[in-house]
């Protein structure tokens, strides 16, 4: 179905009363939520002008917010360029003629998307600088942990694209006397990662919340450096909360706004493949797609 | 394997795995009902409900999962005052549930609603036609055909779910993951085989889960 309308019939007069009724009572059970969500931030003072001041003073925002937005964004982007690289590496690996390639990018896939991203994180912070006898900055510790798993997810994103595309691709190419290497290389990979754009940026939104794990290990991004230490010094927790929650939700919100539009461009040109093929998992027909939420 | 041969550490894993299994189980109920119910409201005839479903999702599919979990804690518990057990673990698990649950109903939602998606359009026609109500078609109608086919997606977002559980860690709850950085803090001439271990029984749990679900999904798959 294309559209959800045609769940229900044009609401005739009865139908337009009685979800003028719904309505009403919905949106004043939803209102008394609201008003007692008030109530207790009332009670417990949540309201106070001195906690949400510091919003409107220029340290705040020098100091705080606008260093730790600096440092998830250049995470994310550091992440975002290294995982695409592993993505493409391991899919190519995955999808190689040889075994001794095949099965080892295969398992390495595997075990990256078993495993959680804050087990990884914790294990390069607390783990590694016993094996390499040094300290591991948190930014790599983050860095490599958004890197191994979202670049697994995208290697599964772009093997599903290589193998959508049409066989008759690579079979061309082979007859113009394109080695391997040539055909992946200039004639799967481009057509693969341009049908999966829009699940490609899906991920990366995926990636970006997930810097937010560098707060566990003191990493100074947003979360840390906006609601943890901000709010040490304002007493503001859950007003810096609502403000960072914000920031957030603004960014992560353009970025799906990009994979929509870049989804609409790519259908409309006709260069879209199959959903179920666009799954990362063994979806059968007919199945739906959804990204993977991870934290 | 010294590590592991040590009672108290063998306790600690076991406890530890018990608490994801616990929080994942309570939070795929609680995310299950509320997603459903969200996609309900979001292909409802009523504006109002279509709104509130939107700005569900909206507002906790782009919000980092720490940060809801940290809101949680020091937002409702320590800020609000907002207590949900006597237990100090048992309050940190239910502050747990309540957001993984929050956060995993809107991934549930847009999974159904992309379910829905996949049901020909003739088959809410049909049920129209022959005078079924909004709630009838989507019950009896939609829903069933719909639940089929995303029974590999739902399967992702358990996986997820599980793996996001770790994160309860934050808020001071002794899980996988923490008791993993303790081990690992306190034996560092044995942290290759404490990693080995604790991704071992993530990926033991979660790659046949994968499994079993793609194998469901195909053996569920209406045929069209």
């Amino acid at each position: 179905m294309s559209t959800s309308t045609v769940l229900y019939d044009h609401p005739g007069p009865r139908a337009r009363v009685r979800n003028a009724v719904l309505s009403v009572v919905f949106g004043v059970g939803l209102a008394a939520l609201l008003w007692w969500v008030y109530a207790k931030f009332d009670q417990a003072g949540q309201w106070e002008g001195s906690l949400w001041q510091p919003f409107t003073e220029a340290p705040t925002w020098t100091q705080f917010i606008l260093p730790g937005l600096r440092q998830t964004l250049l995470a994310a982007a550091t992440g975002m360029v290294l995982s695409l690289a592993f993505g493409i590496l391991f899919a190519v690996g995955r999808l190689s003629d040889h075994w001794w390639v095949r099965v080892p990018a295969g398992a390495v896939v595997e075990f990256f998307r078993a495993v959680p991203l804050l087990l990884m994180i914790f294990f390069i912070f607390y783990g590694v600088p016993f094996l390499i006898q040094g300290p591991v900055p948190a930014f790599w510790a983050v860095v490599v942990g958004l890197t191994l798993y979202n670049g697994s997810v995208l290697a599964e994103a772009f093997r599903a694209g290589i193998r959508s595309l049409p066989g008759g691709q690579s079979e061309a190419a082979y007859a113009v006397g394109m080695r391997k290497s040539q055909v992946m290389r200039l004639i799967l990979v481009p057509q693969a990662a341009r049908a999966m754009l829009p699940v490609i940026v899906s991920q990366l939104v995926v990636l970006l919340k997930d810097t937010a794990l560098g707060y566990i290990v003191a990493f100074p991004e947003l979360l840390q450096r906006g609601v943890n230490d901000l709010s040490a010094n304002r007493g503001n927790v859950v007003a810096a909360a609502i403000v960072v929650a914000a920031i957030y939700i603004v960014i992560n919100s353009l970025l799906t706004t990009l994979a929509n539009w870049l989804d609409r461009r790519t259908r409309r040109r006709g260069f879209r493949i199959p959903k179920q093929a666009a799954a990362p998992d063994s979806t059968p027909a007919g199945g739906a797609t959804v990204a993977e939420p991870q934290g | 394997m010294h590590v592991f041969a040590d009672p108290t550490n063998l306790d600690a894993y076991l406890s530890g795995f018990l608490w994801i299994l616990k929080l994942t189980g309570a939070s795929a109920v609680l995310a299950l009902v509320l997603g459903v119910l969200l996609a309900a409201f979001r292909v409802s005839p009523v504006p109002v409900l279509r709104g509130f479903g939107a700005a569900w999702v909206n507002i906790f599919r782009n919000t980092p999962l720490t940060l809801i979990i940290f809101f949680c804690y020091f937002g409702l518990y320590t800020t609000l005052g907002l207590t949900l057990s006597d237990d100090l673990d048992l309050n940190n698990y239910w502050l747990g549930v309540v957001g993984l649950s929050v956060y995993t109903a809107a991934f549930v939602c847009e999974a159904v609603r992309s379910g829905v998606n996949t049901v020909p359009a003739g088959q809410a026609e049909a049920a129209r036609a022959i005078g079924l109500t909004f709630f009838q078609t989507l019950r009896i109608v939609i829903l069933p055909q719909a639940g089929r086919a995303v029974v590999a997606p739902l399967g992702s977002v358990l996986i997820a779910l599980c793996k996001n559980a770790t994160i309860v860690g934050t808020i001071g709850l002794i899980e996988a993951s923490s008791v993993m950085k303790d081990l690992i803090n306190s034996n560092g001439d044995a942290v290759i085989a404490i990693f080995a271990v604790f991704a071992g029984t993530f990926a033991a749990l979660l790659i046949p889960t994968g499994y079993f679900f793609g194998w469901l999904a195909n053996r569920l798959a209406v045929k069209r």
